[in-house]
């Protein structure tokens, strides 16, 4: 025992830390939002488009889902460029968050779009809109309203969950824990900061997400 | 260079395997008997036993697992042992696994109407026996589907446990692929063989789910 | 001899007062309908009786033991008087005979043989022996409720609280509850109810009690309440402005 911890090097090392944190946030940021957009795509594809494509969207979701996050960003990046697909570090998990987070939120959405009534289509429909505006405003958004905690509890695993593209080089926050602690041989408190950094973050990004959530649905009466 | 067929690369994951599904069933039994206890302590009237077991959710729920990995390896290493990568890896899962358990299992308990806690008190009975007798026999009810839902995360969990040199599936198909240079085929079959053991779990956690969903709307 | 003594009982919930200082005596045997209002503070005085609640000021006692906080008081209170619900509150993972039986093993420690017998004893009395084996989502409302009536009658109790207990049932179910109430009543069972029906309360109760915001506002025997009432409240209560 009598090990005593330390973190004077925290100063010096500070610079690199704070570069992982932006790419960090930069790999939640688009992963978050192109992942909910593709997500929102195969959801509606899955609900009302053609009929080949259906299942194409279910193997997705269900692969992606039962498969652990750093496969698929291998997968990604050591598995692709053998079909001529070459990606640097940061595009590969950026693509590998996109991804992944498209299929959960895809089944999130889904499960909104499910509890519509049936009603509100033919609603939608009987007022003359089009299939795509009654999607848009009669299932969409009351959808999304109704799932907005399930999604951020989600965009928040993903952002926890991206710490592992350390291990294709992408330099986030974990890529910063491991080359600080090979430098100042503190491994436990490196990982710490790192760790309460993170924890930090996630709290930041519910604050965030909790507030979006009440920009996008003001006043709504919650749809049930 | 030996040449490797697709045989050996299969056979070298599979007998890995084993090692991702023996660890998933280790976090899996206790993570789900420290889930337990964190639960209890979660819903106790005690408000800072309450409080404690609120912030250890947040702490695991809050960070990454990597991270907790990483803080097992070399915290166990700071009590002077040497590590071998299964306690490690076994400690942050049983550990990252519970704070999950633990809330989805407090979800079911709260899930269940206030009446039973009334209707169970005014028969004079204490919270520990209102618990055992009325609350826990139909919490655990509505607990089967997400708690199998839930061993899904755990396996793909356990896929972590490769960085920090435990051998299993992931750590095998890394080191399959330094020896074949078939990125896409290694990766490939792992992402396969991952969703071997998952799916079957994820259909059961929602074909329960309907079926409880079902008789309660029978009711 | 009073069984249930309520003295200078208040309650509050935040800053709304829903008690302000009840008194109230209930003497064995005796059948008491508390009407009023919703929001007059009628059910929660039910509850406070039961330990349901916390009481902020006044006491309570059933047949000497204290409403007190701790569960060892409020047990020994509760053993003392039963309560039924609105909505039944039967265990659902439970047949009705287990239902009855339940409490009488786990809290009197009562051996299953004969927790069995007062069980359907019990069942018996209520007019259900025979769905014994039956779960309570295979009941009736009305028949959910009587096995609520045997589980609380099967632990003995002194006095019953019957917090509306035929406000969630359909109009042809009341009658088979009420009933086995004014059989209860006709037995010598101390019954502090809580009621809509002011037919069956005026027919079977001793007294009846009117509450409005929360004080007891009236207090009388059935007819002089409901034939002669003393304030402009309980006369636009009964209907009578």
């Amino acid at each position: 025992m009598g090990y005593q911890l330390n973190f004077g090097w925290l100063p010096q090392y500070l610079p690199v830390l704070i570069d992982g944190i932006g790419v960090t946030i930069y790999l939640m940021a688009v992963g978050a939002v192109l992942g909910c957009l593709l997500g929102t795509v195969c959801a509606w594809t899955r609900a009302l488009g053609p009929n080949w494509a259906r299942p194409v969207v279910v193997a997705y979701v269900e692969l992606i889902r039962n498969t652990p996050f750093m496969i698929q960003l291998f997968f990604i990046f050591f598995g692709l460029p053998s079909l001529g697909v070459q990606m640097s570090e940061l595009e590969a998990a950026t693509l590998a968050m996109i991804v992944n987070l498209g299929a959960y939120s895809c089944e999130i959405i889904r499960a909104g779009i499910q509890a519509t009534p049936r009603g509100q289509f033919e609603a939608g429909a009987s007022l003359a809109m089009t299939p795509f505006e009654t999607f848009y405003h009669v299932v969409l958004i009351p959808a999304l309203q109704r799932i907005w905690p399930a999604l951020s509890s989600q965009i928040v695993i993903v952002m926890l969950g991206s710490a592992v593209v350390s291990q294709i080089a992408a330099q986030d926050l974990s890529y910063a824990a491991n080359f600080i602690q090979s430098r100042n041989f503190r491994a436990f408190e490196t990982y710490i900061v790192s760790t309460l950094i993170y924890l930090v973050l996630s709290i930041l990004l519910r604050q965030v997400l909790a507030g979006i959530g009440w920009a996008l649905f003001p006043k709504r009466k919650a749809a049930r | 260079m030996i040449e490797f067929t697709l045989w050996d690369i299969l056979r070298n994951l599979l007998l890995a395997t084993r090692w991702t599904i023996l660890l998933s069933l280790v976090s899996f039994v206790g993570g789900g008997i420290v889930g337990l206890v964190v639960m209890f302590m979660r819903i106790s009237a005690n408000k800072a036993v309450a409080t404690a077991a609120r912030a250890y959710i947040e702490l695991f729920q809050g960070t990454p697992l990597l991270m907790q990995l990483f803080l097992a390896f070399f915290g166990l290493a700071l009590l002077g042992m040497t590590v071998p990568a299964w306690l490690a890896a076994g400690l942050a899962l049983i550990l990252w696994t519970a704070s999950f358990l633990a809330e989805i299992w407090r979800g079911c308990v709260e899930a269940i109407a206030k009446g039973q806690w009334e209707a169970s008190a005014s028969l004079g009975m204490g919270r520990i026996q209102q618990l055992r007798y009325v609350i826990l026999p139909q919490a655990l009810r509505i607990a089967i589907p997400p708690t199998v839902g839930f061993s899904v995360q755990v396996v793909k969990g356990t896929a972590l446990t490769s960085i920090i040199g435990f051998v299993e599936l992931t750590k095998a198909g890394t080191a399959v692929t330094n020896a074949t240079f078939q990125p896409f085929t290694v990766y490939g079959l792992v992402a396969l063989i991952y969703f071997a053991l998952c799916w079957p779990l994820s259909r059961t956690s929602q074909v329960l789910e309907r079926k409880l969903n079902v008789a309660h709307h029978n009711h | 001899m009073s069984l249930i003594t309520i003295t200078e009982v208040k309650k509050r919930f935040g800053d709304n007062e829903v008690l302000k200082g009840i008194n109230l005596d209930v003497d064995k045997g005796e059948v008491i309908a508390i009407i009023g209002k919703s929001g007059s503070g009628k059910s929660t005085l039910l509850r406070c009786v039961n330990g349901l609640e916390t009481i902020n000021d006044g006491s309570i006692s059933v047949a000497g033991a204290q409403l007190l906080p701790g569960e060892a008081a409020l047990k020994a209170l509760r053993l003392k008087i039963g309560m039924i619900f609105q909505s039944f509150n039967l265990f659902p993972h439970l047949s009705a005979g287990r239902n009855v039986m339940l409490s009488q093993m786990v809290v009197k420690k009562t051996p299953k043989p004969q927790a069995e017998e007062m069980a359907r004893r019990m069942l018996d009395r209520v007019g259900l022996l025979h769905k014994f084996d039956a779960y309570p989502d295979e009941l009736s409302g009305g028949q959910q409720q009587r096995v609520a009536i045997a589980r609380a009658l099967a632990m003995e109790p002194l006095g019953l609280l019957c917090d509306e207990i035929t406000s969630a049932l359909d109009p042809e179910l009341v009658n088979e509850v009420l009933a086995v109430v004014k059989e209860l009543a006709s037995e010598g069972m101390t019954l502090l109810m809580v009621t809509h029906e002011m037919r069956f309360a005026r027919d079977v109760c001793d007294r009846v009690v009117f509450m409005h915001e929360g004080r007891v506002h009236e207090i009388g025997a059935p007819d002089t309440v409901f034939s002669n009432p003393q304030t402009p409240e309980l006369k636009q209560f009964l209907g009578m402005l």
